[in-house]
C-alpha cells in the first residue's frame, strides 16, 4: 500500500460536553508542532451536553488547509452518530471506534480499529473514577498517535501548553495517552495508508483563534471600554479581553486603564459603548447577528451623531436564532446599511487571525478618524477555530485619535468652533470630550436634526447639507480603510472576489481550477467597505468575475451590483450557505457551473468532472489524486446530509 | 478669576464658583406654558448655582419625550447627550467611565423610564452610576399627544384612549427593589422641596432617583387625576421637610430617630441634609420602612414625598472598577498601547 503522508483529514465524532476538546486540540497542536500545515474545525451543536459533535482536523503538506468535506480517518466515540460516522469514511480510509459501542460494522472497504478505551482507563489505578470519561478521550489520541506516527515529545508539549504547565493533569492525561499507544502497538495491525512525517512548514508560526486575536488587537489599539452581552460565537472576544487586559493594561498599583462591562442586553452594550466613545474612550462591543439586530437603533444614532465605536461581529448563520454554532457571512448587507433612514457603514473584513489582530487596533484609528461606527465582520470559523498564522505584527503607526480639541485648542480658537463644521473639506468636524474645562468646549449631542453647531434644527436645507456631509465622510474613509489583497496568476482573464475566512478555500480552488481545468484566475480579497479604487481596477480588468461568499443571497454581489452597475453583467455569484466552513469543493464547483469559455464549455458540474478527469490523467499524479478525492468527497457529503 | 473666591452675599449675582445664575441657564424652553418640567429645569439651575457646582463638571443626559427635551433648557455650558427612547441609562453609564470626576444629571419621563426603558432603568440602579436620575412623571405620553404611560393610575380616562385598565408602576418602588442607593419623590408644584431634594441628590455618591410628579398641563390635568396639580396639592404627604446646608457645617448622623425628631443626614461630599421627620420614626436608611411607607401611600392614595431611601455606604460604578486617577479620556498612547516586548511574549506563547 502506498503511504499517504501529511495529506489527510481526521474527524472525531463525540458527545457534546464529554471533554473531547482537550484531546482534539492535542492532536491538532501536535501536528502543528511537527511542522505540518494543519487546521481544526469544531462542528458543534448549540447544546451544553448530549448532542453529537465533530471535530475535523486537516493536515496538508502543501498548505491547503481549508475545510475538507471527505473523511479519511474517522474516530467514533458517540453511539448516536456511530452509523453515520462509519458511513462517512472514504473507501480506503480508517475507522477507529470505542469498542463498548455495540453496533454492526457494515463496511469492508476500510480499515477498522476497535479501541478498548474503557478497559484501558479502568486498568490504570492512577486515574480517579470521576476522571475516567475525560481521560478516556486521551486513549484515542494515544491509539491514533501510534497508528499515524504522531511524535510523543510534541504531544507532551501540546499537553503542557493546554494545561498551562500544570503537572498533575499533564501526567494523568499523558499516562492514559501512552497506555492507548502501547495497547495499539501490541494489538493493532496498520491497514490504512495515512502517516504524518515532520516538516518545517510551521516554523515561526503561531496557532490561535480569531476571537483571541481580535481581543489582543483591540488591546494594542488601546481599547478602554468594552460593553458586551454573551452570544455565541462572539463571547470569547470579551472573555479573552478579560484574560489579557489585566496582564497588559493594569498598572502595578492595581489601577486599570480600561473597563469591561457585561451588560443586560445588546441594546445596552452598544449604548454604553456609544456613551464611552462619545466621551472620548476607545470603545467597542462584540456580538453576533441577533445582537446586531438589537443594536440597530443605536448604530443609527452613532452614525448620525457621529460617535466613534467599534462593533466586532462574529457572524453565525441564519435569520432569527438560526444555527447559533455554525458559520456564515450573512451580516454584510445588514451591517452595511444598518439603521433606518439613509445610512452607510464602514466595514472591515479580516481574512484570517493575523488580520483580526491588525484590524483590532486599526478599527479604532478609523472609527476615531472618521467619527463613525466601524463594523468588523469576522465569523464563527475564523473566530472560534484554531488557525496557524504569522506572528502578530506590532502596530506600525501611532494611535490616530482623529480631530479632537482640548482646552488650549478651544482657547486658541477663542471658542469659535462648531462640532459639525466641515472646516477641512473632508466632511469631518472637530469634537470635544466631557471633562473639558473650557466654558466654550461643550456641545449638545442628539439623534435629532442638528446644524453645524449641534443646535436643534428641522430646516430642510440644514438637514440635507448634513446628510451630504455624512456621505462625504464615507468618501474620505476610502483613504483610511485596508485596501484589498490581490493574487494574480499569469494569463488570467477571470477574476475571483472573496472576503473573510474563505481565503484558504479560494486558494485551493484556484489551484484546482488551474491544474485540473486549465482555468486561470486572479483573486481579489476585499478587506473593507467602502470599496477603494483597487476594486474599480479589478472589475474593469476581468471579463468574468466570480463573487464567492458564505451566504444564500450573494450579499457582496448585491452590493457590488449596486455600486458598480456598469460591470454588473460580468458578475457571477458563487454564494453558498450551509453553516459549514468554506471548502475548495464548493468554490470550485460554484465557479465551474458558471464559468464561460470558448475552449472549455461547462454546462453542468457533473459533465465538467468527466472532461476534467480526462484532462487530469494527462497531468500530474497529485492532481489526479485531488480530483478523485473531490469526487468521492461529494458522495460522502450527500450521505452526510440525509 | 481672582485669587480668592468671592464671598457668598458679597455680590448678589455670583456664587462661590464665581459664576452668575446666567452661567447655569439653557436655551428657552419649547415645552407647553405651565409645564411642570420647566419648573424642574429652573430648580436644577437654582440647585447647581447654590451648590457652586461648575457646569463643566456636569454632563446632562436624556432619552426621548417631553422631559428628555428639557436638558437643553438648563446648563448650556455642560456637555449633553439627548439619546434614544428609554436608553439614556446606558449612554450615561458609558460616558461617565470616560471621566470619573464628572457628575451626571439625567432627565427622563415616565414613558421613557417606566415602559420602553424599564430594563435599562433597573440596571442603572444596580450599577450605582454616579448620577442624578430625574423622572418627570406625568402619567402620560405628551409628545405623541396623550397616551397612557405605565405610571397612569387605573381607571384614568383620556381623550382617544378610553379608560386605563392597568395598575400603575411605582417608580420609587422599582428603584428600591433594584437596589438604588438614593430614592426620593417630589412634586413639581412644590419647588422648594424639589430644589432641596435635587441638592441632596447631587451630593450623593452614586445613583440618586428623583421621581417628580410633573403634571402635563395639556394632556393629563383633570382635577381627579393622580398626576394633576389639583390632586397633587390635595394629596401630597411630605415625609419630612428638608433643607440644604453648605458643606461648612459638619453635622453627624444619629442612628435612631424619634417621633418629631430632626434628623440630619450627612451626604457623601460632606454637606448635610436636615430631615424633619413628620412620621413616626421614619428612617430613610431602612429599606423595610421605605417599602412600607410606599405601600401604605399607594393603599391610601397618598403622594408621599421626601427622601424615601438613602444608602451612602456603597461605592459608585467607576469606584468599583479601580480606574487610574487620571480620567480615562485623558490617557495617552503611552498609557494605552502595551509595549513591543509584551506582544513578542504573546506571540512566543502561541508558538508553543
Amino acid at each position: 500500500m502506498n503511504k499517504i503522508i501529511n495529506d489527510f483529514s481526521i474527524t472525531v465524532g463525540t458527545v457534546n460536553g464529554s471533554g473531547s476538546s482537550t484531546a482534539n486540540n492535542t492532536i491538532m497542536r501536535t501536528i502543528f508542532k511537527m511542522g505540518i500545515p494543519v487546521s481544526g474545525k469544531n462542528l458543534f451543536p448549540s447544546n451544553i451536553q448530549g448532542l453529537p459533535t465533530w471535530y475535523t482536523i486537516r493536515a496538508n503538506k502543501d498548505g491547503f488547509i481549508a475545510h475538507h468535506e471527505h473523511r479519511d480517518i474517522v474516530i467514533a466515540m458517540n453511539p448516536a452518530s456511530f452509523a453515520r460516522d462509519l458511513a462517512s469514511v472514504i473507501p480506503g480510509g480508517a475507522f477507529f471506534y470505542a469498542d463498548d459501542i455495540k453496533q454492526p460494522i457494515t463496511r469492508t472497504d476500510i480499515a477498522i480499529y476497535p479501541m478498548p478505551i474503557k478497559t484501558i482507563v479502568r486498568s490504570d489505578p492512577n486515574i480517579p473514577t470521576n476522571f475516567r470519561d475525560l481521560v478516556g478521550n486521551m486513549v484515542y489520541v494515544g491509539v491514533l498517535a501510534q497508528m499515524i506516527n504522531l511524535d510523543m515529545d510534541k504531544i507532551l508539549s501540546a499537553l503542557t501548553f493546554h494545561f498551562k504547565g500544570k503537572q498533575k493533569p499533564i501526567d494523568m492525561n499523558f499516562t492514559a495517552l501512552k497506555a492507548g499507544a502501547e495497547w495499539a502497538k501490541a494489538n493493532l495491525e496498520k491497514k490504512d495508508p495515512f502517516y504524518v512525517e515532520p516538516m518545517n512548514k510551521t516554523d515561526g508560526m503561531i496557532m490561535t483563534d480569531g476571537n483571541t486575536a481580535a481581543a489582543l488587537g483591540t488591546i494594542f489599539g488601546g481599547v478602554q471600554f468594552v460593553g458586551w452581552y454573551p452570544i455565541t460565537p462572539a463571547t470569547s472576544v470579551a472573555e479573552e479581553l478579560n484574560e489579557y487586559l489585566p496582564q497588559l493594561r493594569t498598572r502595578e498599583d492595581g489601577k486599570n486603564t480600561y473597563a469591561v462591562v457585561q451588560v443586560e442586553d445588546e441594546l445596552a452594550a452598544l449604548g454604553m459603548t456609544i456613551g464611552a466613545g462619545w466621551a472620548g474612550l476607545r470603545a467597542m462591543t462584540s456580538t453576533s447577528g441577533p445582537g446586531l439586530s438589537l443594536m440597530t437603533e443605536f448604530a443609527g444614532l452613532a452614525y448620525y451623531a457621529e460617535v466613534p465605536v467599534v462593533i466586532w461581529d462574529v457572524q453565525r448563520i441564519g435569520p432569527s436564532t438560526g444555527l447559533p454554532t455554525r458559520t456564515s457571512q450573512g451580516d454584510l448587507t445588514f451591517a452595511y446599511f444598518i439603521g433606518h433612514g439613509d445610512s452607510q457603514s464602514i466595514i472591515l473584513l479580516p481574512g484570517d487571525v493575523y488580520e483580526c489582530f491588525e484590524f483590532g487596533w486599526k478599527s479604532f484609528d478609523i472609527a476615531e478618524r472618521i467619527q463613525t461606527p466601524v463594523f468588523v465582520l469576522s465569523d464563527l470559523d475564523m473566530g472560534m477555530n484554531q488557525w496557524i498564522s504569522k506572528p502578530f505584527q506590532y502596530p506600525d503607526t501611532p494611535l490616530d485619535r482623529g480631530k479632537v480639541l482640548f482646552e488650549k485648542d478651544i482657547e486658541e480658537l477663542k471658542g469659535n468652533w462648531g462640532r459639525y463644521l466641515d472646516k477641512d473639506g473632508d466632511g469631518i468636524g472637530y469634537r470635544t470630550f466631557p471633562g473639558n474645562k473650557h466654558p466654550l468646549s461643550s456641545y449638545f449631542t442628539r439623534g435629532t436634526g442638528h446644524d453645524e453647531y449641534a443646535k436643534y434644527s428641522e430646516e430642510a436645507s440644514v438637514y440635507m447639507e448634513n446628510m451630504d456631509r455624512l456621505k462625504k465622510k464615507q468618501e474620505t474613509a476610502k483613504q483610511y480603510v485596508p485596501t484589498p489583497v490581490l493574487h494574480t496568476m499569469k494569463g488570467a482573464t477571470a477574476g475571483i472576489i472573496a472576503y473573510g475566512s474563505t481565503e484558504a478555500a479560494v486558494f485551493e480552488a484556484q489551484h484546482q481550477l488551474n491544474t485540473e481545468h486549465g482555468i486561470k484566475t486572479d483573486f481579489l480579497r476585499i478587506r473593507a467597505l467602502p470599496f477603494t479604487k483597487e476594486v474599480d481596477a479589478f472589475l474593469a480588468k476581468h471579463d468574468q468575475i466570480f463573487i464567492v461568499e458564505m451566504n444564500r443571497d450573494g450579499q457582496m454581489n448585491q452590493i457590488l451590483k449596486t455600486e458598480y452597475a456598469q460591470f454588473a453583467s460580468k458578475f457571477k455569484s458563487v454564494a453558498f450557505g450551509d453553516g459549514l466552513p468554506a471548502s475548495a469543493k464548493w468554490v470550485r464547483e460554484g465557479i465551474l457551473t458558471k464559468y464561460e469559455s470558448k475552449k472549455v464549455v461547462v454546462k453542468k458540474a457533473a459533465p465538467a468532472k468527466k472532461s476534467a478527469v480526462k484532462k487530469a490523467v494527462a497531468q500530474k499524479t497529485s492532481a489526479k489524486k485531488t480530483l478523485k478525492k473531490a469526487v468521492t468527497g461529494k458522495m460522502v457529503k450527500k450521505a452526510n446530509r440525509k | 478669576m481672582t485669587e480668592t473666591l468671592p464671598m457668598a452675599g458679597a455680590t448678589a449675582n455670583v456664587n462661590f464658583a464665581g459664576l452668575s445664575k446666567n452661567d447655569y441657564r439653557g436655551a428657552p424652553s419649547t415645552l407647553c406654558q405651565g409645564c411642570g418640567h420647566n419648573s424642574i429645569s429652573n430648580q436644577i439651575i437654582g440647585a447647581l448655582y447654590e451648590m457652586n457646582i461648575v457646569p463643566e463638571n456636569v454632563v446632562k443626559f436624556s432619552g426621548i419625550g417631553c422631559s428628555s427635551k428639557s436638558p437643553t433648557y438648563f446648563l448650556n455650558r455642560s456637555f449633553g447627550f439627548n439619546s434614544l427612547h428609554g436608553r439614556m441609562p446606558s449612554i450615561a453609564t458609558g460616558a461617565l467611565f470616560a471621566d470619573h470626576t464628572l457628575k451626571g444629571i439625567g432627565v427622563s419621563g415616565d414613558g421613557d423610564s417606566a415602559s420602553i426603558g424599564m430594563g435599562q432603568f433597573k440596571h442603572v440602579m444596580r450599577r450605582n452610576v454616579n448620577m442624578v436620575y430625574i423622572i418627570e412623571n406625568n402619567g402620560v405620553y405628551g409628545l405623541t399627544k396623550g397616551q397612557f404611560s405605565a405610571t397612569a393610575e387605573r381607571g384614568l380616562e383620556l381623550k382617544k384612549q378610553g379608560k386605563n385598565l392597568y395598575l400603575p408602576v411605582d417608580i420609587c418602588m422599582e428603584a428600591l427593589v433594584s437596589n438604588a442607593t438614593f430614592i426620593a419623590r417630589s412634586f413639581a408644584g412644590n419647588p422648594k422641596q424639589v430644589k432641596e431634594l435635587l441638592k441632596t441628590a447631587l451630593a450623593h455618591n452614586g445613583i440618586a432617583v428623583l421621581d417628580i410628579i410633573s403634571p402635563c398641563v395639556t394632556f393629563n390635568n383633570q382635577d381627579n387625576a393622580y398626576h394633576s396639580y389639583a390632586w397633587g396639592k390635595d394629596h401630597e404627604q411630605p415625609l419630612h421637610e428638608i433643607s440644604y446646608i453648605a458643606p461648612r457645617n459638619e453635622i453627624i448622623l444619629e442612628k435612631e430617630m424619634e417621633e418629631g425628631e430632626i434628623r440630619e443626614v450627612a451626604m457623601h461630599d460632606g454637606s448635610v441634609v436636615i430631615l424633619k421627620n413628620l412620621e413616626k420614626g421614619y428612617d430613610p436608611s431602612n429599606r423595610f420602612e421605605a417599602l412600607r411607607v410606599m405601600e401604605e401611600a399607594q393603599q391610601n392614595d397618598w403622594l408621599i414625598t421626601g427622601l424615601l431611601y438613602l444608602d451612602d455606604t456603597k461605592p459608585n460604578l467607576t469606584e468599583m472598577y479601580d480606574l487610574v486617577d487620571t480620567p480615562l479620556n485623558r490617557l495617552t498612547e503611552a498609557d494605552l498601547r502595551p509595549g513591543r516586548a509584551s506582544l513578542d511574549k504573546i506571540n512566543a506563547s502561541m508558538m508553543l
